[in-house]
């Protein structure tokens, strides 16, 4: 190995700063999970299939497990960790909890990231597949928390109480 | 993965520069397909180069009309511009309905128009694979091909494009912009991607070490009505059995302008130029629509295994264009 295969990077994540030397292979998911013990996002499939990575990057919701760390310097990171804590949960958290949103939980923070970042899209009035009319703002319903949740699989099959937590937390 | 150099790119320039002389580099932008494949050992780059910062992250109207979008537009920024959910609802539509949101908001324009096949053989190394490793054979013919080509194929590979956006951007004559060591250079998207003929290995026709920048669509002709319609086997987050791009231009009943893509049936984006031909200047019609279909679908060659593709994507053109002209009739 040689040191070009190396980079220094600076980044935060859930508040705190970091700089690391990391080996260009390393994902984005492993330097959180493997480096620094951030442990909220969930290596599930580990090719982009399931969601259990899903973090907040630069605040919108993207996958963990298909980004190198490298190309990640310089990024605000927020997990489910860092949307709250335990005393006061974020309100889509809180939501899930309510609502049993979950069996296992493996899934969880995952889901609880890409239901802040897809509520915040809504808010911003982007469209989903299943929005009929492009040129209005689009309206929160069961059929679009399902389309723009399709990216999150959970196995237990928790889907109806995810589906009433989001429904919740976006009142 | 082997290891690897890591360049974050400075400027259009400074990309080109790194990647000349070095065939063992890639562009890295949104990373969705391509880090996947440096896991599966399907690439082995020993030198990545991050475009995915630099500043091609506009979407411009030129003075033509024309409107250029930039290579780093993310795909869920582009699906969301008011402009091209007014002018353009079938690239929209089709953006939307590729991936699922978390993706959308990482891959990149030009990634996406760069993204490989998703042949379970081509992802899978145990197995051969012409596109892959040259000369080795076609694990898909004789294989599960309920995702692979009906139209265009050859016995070397049968795998097909997996893009919506690429099919959108095929109906709307889309053009290619990217720059390499001679400077700025257009290519129409419609001979951008290529069909496998005896060399399945390159998918596209861009020269080796260009980046692209941008992509320019042409404005729609007046009175277009346009849309996307996806056939998959699960109603969210699942690549197209078939697909239909359609614009069409329907003046007192007669259409005067039509212009189809498919997806999910080729190597490429496959315009469907018969198609075309066969409906202009006919009453829009279900009746017309149907023969256009055939028209299209008569040089189909299914696989064994999917030939129910020819059918169905016959039945998903005339349904795209009776949504497109039935008006309040549906």
């Amino acid at each position: 190995m040689e040191s070009a295969h190396f980079t220094e990077i600076s980044l935060r994540v859930d508040g705190k700063p970091h700089d690391l030397c990391v080996d260009n292979r390393t994902t984005l998911l492993d330097l959180l999970r493997e480096h620094l013990a951030v442990t909220a996002p969930k290596k599930g499939c580990d090719h982009g299939q399931c969601g259990s990575c899903t973090v907040l990057i630069n605040g919108r919701r993207a996958t963990t497990c298909l980004g190198l760390a490298v190309a990640h310097d310089g990024a605000e990171i927020v997990t489910a960790a860092g949307l709250g804590d335990t005393d006061s949960l974020h309100p889509v958290a809180q939501a899930f909890v309510d609502h049993d949103g979950f069996q296992c939980g493996y899934c969880t923070p995952g889901q609880i990231c890409s239901a802040v970042g897809m509520l915040d899209e809504l808010k911003a009035g982007a469209p989903s597949h299943v929005t009929e009319d492009l040129e209005t703002a689009p309206e929160l319903n069961d059929a679009e928390i399902r389309e723009r949740m399709s990216g999150n699989l959970c196995r237990c099959a928790a889907y109806p109480n995810i589906l009433a937590a989001i429904n919740e937390a976006a009142k | 993965m082997i290891p690897f150099e890591y360049h974050r790119a400075s400027s259009v320039d400074d990309a080109v520069t790194a990647v000349a002389d070095r065939p063992d580099a890639v562009f890295l932008a949104g990373g969705t397909n391509l880090v996947d494949h440096m896991k599966l050992g399907v690439v082995e780059p020993g030198l990545v180069v991050d475009v995915g910062h630099l500043p091609l992250t506009d979407v411009d109207h030129l003075d033509d009309g024309t409107l250029r979008v930039g290579a780093e537009v993310r795909n869920s920024d582009l699906a969301a511009h008011p402009v091209i959910r007014s002018r353009y609802p079938v690239l929209t539509r089709a953006l939307l309905s590729g991936a699922s949101g978390q993706l959308r908001n990482l891959a990149t324009t030009a990634g996406n128009l760069l993204q490989r096949t998703r042949c379970v053989y081509f992802q899978d190394l145990t197995t051969s694979c012409n596109k892959r490793v040259p000369d080795t054979g076609c694990s898909a013919v004789g294989g599960y091909v309920r995702y692979h080509a009906i139209l265009g194929s050859s016995p070397h590979c049968v795998a097909v494009h997996p893009s919506d956006m690429a099919v959108a951007m095929s109906a709307l004559d889309a053009r290619v912009v990217y720059v390499d060591s001679d400077g700025e250079h257009r290519m129409p998207l419609n001979d951008f991607h290529r069909l496998p003929g005896d060399t399945p290995d390159r998918d596209t026709n861009l020269p080796p070490g260009a980046l692209i920048t941008a992509v320019e669509i042409p404005p729609p002709p007046d009175g277009a009505r346009s849309t996307y319609r996806k056939v998959r086997d699960r109603a969210s987050y699942a690549f197209a059995l078939s697909s239909v791009a359609a614009e069409i231009v329907v003046d007192a009943g007669t259409v005067t302008s039509a212009r189809i893509a498919l997806g999910g049936v080729a190597h490429k984006p496959w315009r469907a130029q018969r198609a075309e031909d066969s409906l202009r200047g006919q009453p829009a019609t279900e009746d017309t629509f149907r023969g256009a279909a055939d028209d299209e679908m008569a040089q189909a060659q299914p696989l064994e295994g999917n030939e129910f593709k020819v059918e169905l994507t016959k039945r998903t053109i005339v349904a795209t264009l009776v949504s497109l002209t039935g008006g309040d009739r549906r």
